[in-house]
């Protein structure tokens, strides 16, 4: 069974485009566009793998971020971050982010990434 | 009347700047040389009947060793090392130092005053960047933007085999970004212009200054204009330094046309084109005189940079698709840079700006050397570079960009600097050196 991925991403084109990437390379891919329900999704699907946008309407990925961790059925999740902010950087590590990719990111960036977060 | 404990020191400094002899002196206030000597060197108080003997035999008034204006340096000082960081400063020879230097003191005084308020002036913008919720929200929708276009045009490159339904898909998300990206983008600089507390705070540099005025005035003068001075929008400049700035350029500008008189060079360049060379082989003079006027009169949307022996740029009026550098040197392939090196030859090049693929530019460049202080003083030169659109099939010869600094040119053997765009992408890194 392929593994999964969750990918919470508000930005339409973004998501869609990873998606594709992640798809392609043979992972099973889910979306959210929005915050509110994420963990609920994360505790009844367990992903293998949370592909987080900081900013998003509803719960904030941070926001998202920090229930994960609190919640000891899910809180081993890895986390990847998508942040357009250095500065967002600091605030995701601290609530326990794995890894992090700025935008605008590279699609080989994304993909290694992941593959490199699957492989652990 | 307060007077320094260094009042000595300035009884000499006030004798040998009179060019008298200290026995001379000593005699003509009743005292011994030696007593002068040990007075000169502040090891003994001079105050009462003997100070004004002194100050008789010295030809000054009493005021001028008054310390009024030296409390006021050291204060000024003191609060200046309080504020900074430590760094040594001897505190307790203030007094000596006002008193022996006054003019370097007063001007450590007013930089510090300028440290502080340009502090303040950098934390108002910083402020204002970090916390201003329109700024953010632009740069996260360029960023957005951008991250899509971005991930989708590597798909659409870089798949081979890619569904024509995808394709389609792709294809109609790209434009839809590429439009959202140049909304914000458009948005932001709107938004930046429109924000003059740079220029308010007097961050602006002079050239900077007078260039906006230029900018504003879409970088023309009429010979009529030139002949009215444009005194008052030179003097509307906010600093000292861009209205002398302004003046010099208008000297040069009404130079200019009274070697080529607007109408008469306008024909020629009806007949001739926007060719500085044949220009000035025409009216034999200066080819950078027929590029000013290129870049003042003819209607060619010609840029123009001109630099000084040092490679400073002195003049920036930018040409469409052609970026120049705000902050620091400009790209060292510039032809500008080429006829700097050799002055009296002319060169001329198809250029292509970084990020402009298409877009090809033709420009002719100049040097001509300049003995400010005489033929026997040390040669300067002067550079320009006239910048004009070239027919988008030309040839291209040469790629060049703005600055090391925000150029995207990867493994350019020219490069001095990592560029910004390869610190975002550390996979990117650009070569560096010769």
């Amino acid at each position: 069974m392929s593994r999964h991925v969750l990918l919470i991403e508000d930005e339409a084109n973004i998501a869609e485009a990873i998606r594709f990437l992640l798809t392609r390379d043979g992972l099973r891919v889910s979306h959210l566009a929005e915050g509110l329900g994420a963990l609920d999704l994360m505790r009844s699907d367990r992903p293998d793998l949370v592909i987080l946008d900081h900013m998003l309407p509803g719960l904030s990925g941070l926001e998202i971020l920090a229930a994960l961790r609190a919640d000891p059925e899910i809180a081993a999740i890895p986390v990847m971050m998508l942040t357009a902010r250095g500065r967002d950087r600091e605030a995701a590590e601290k609530a326990g982010a794995d890894r992090f990719i700025s935008k605008p990111f590279s699609n080989a960036e994304i993909l290694a990434e992941v593959r490199a977060m699957m492989d652990r | 009347m307060p007077l320094s404990a260094l009042t000595g020191t300035r009884l000499r400094e006030r004798r040998l700047a009179a060019g008298l002899r200290q026995a001379d002196v000593a005699a003509a206030a009743g005292i011994s040389a030696s007593y002068l000597n040990l007075i000169e060197h502040d090891r003994r108080k001079v105050r009462g009947a003997v100070l004004d003997r002194l100050a008789g035999a010295l030809g000054i008034d009493l005021g001028a060793l008054a310390t009024g204006s030296d409390a006021a340096l050291i204060e000024a000082l003191r609060s200046s090392a309080a504020h900074g960081t430590p760094s040594g400063a001897e505190l307790d020879k203030l007094e000596e130092f006002v008193s022996r230097l006054p003019g370097w003191a007063g001007l450590l005084v007013s930089l510090g005053a300028r440290v502080q308020s340009l502090e303040r002036a950098v934390e108002t913008l910083n402020d204002r960047m970090t916390h201003d919720s329109h700024l953010s929200q632009s740069l996260h929708e360029v960023l957005s933007s951008l991250s899509s276009v971005r991930a989708t045009a590597a798909i659409l490159a870089e798949t081979d085999d890619l569904d024509p339904a995808w394709t389609s898909r792709f294809h109609r998300n790209l434009h839809h970004d590429s439009e959202r990206l140049a909304a914000g983008a458009e948005a932001l600089v709107a938004y930046l212009d429109a924000g003059s507390a740079v220029a308010e705070q007097g961050i602006a540099a002079p050239q900077e200054e007078v260039e906006d005025w230029l900018r504003a005035r879409n970088w023309r003068f009429d010979d009529a204009e030139l002949a009215e001075g444009c005194g008052s929008e030179v003097a509307a400049l906010a600093s000292t330094a861009a209205r002398s700035l302004a003046r010099a350029h208008l000297d040069r500008a009404m130079s200019d046309a009274r070697i080529l008189p607007q109408v008469e060079f306008l024909a020629a360049v009806t007949r001739l084109g926007p060719d500085p060379f044949a220009l000035a082989e025409r009216f034999g003079c200066d080819p950078l005189v027929t590029m000013r006027r290129l870049a003042a009169l003819a209607d060619t949307e010609a840029g123009l940079v001109t630099c000084d022996a040092s490679g400073t740029l002195t003049f920036r009026k930018p040409a469409a698709g052609f970026p120049l550098p705000r902050f620091g040197a400009a790209c060292p392939l510039w032809p500008l840079y080429a006829a700097l090196a050799r002055p009296l030859q002319p060169v001329e090049v198809v250029v292509e700006m970084a990020g402009q693929v298409g877009r090809p530019h033709r420009v002719l460049a100049w040097a001509a050397p300049r003995f400010p202080l005489g033929l026997r003083g040390p040669e300067l030169r002067e550079a320009a570079m006239l910048v004009l659109p070239a027919e988008a099939e030309a040839q291209v010869t040469l790629q060049i960009g703005s600055s090391c600094r925000v150029c995207p040119r990867a493994h350019c053997r020219a490069r001095r600097e990592p560029s910004i765009l390869s610190e975002a992408n550390p996979g990117d890194e650009t070569a560096m050196g010769f």
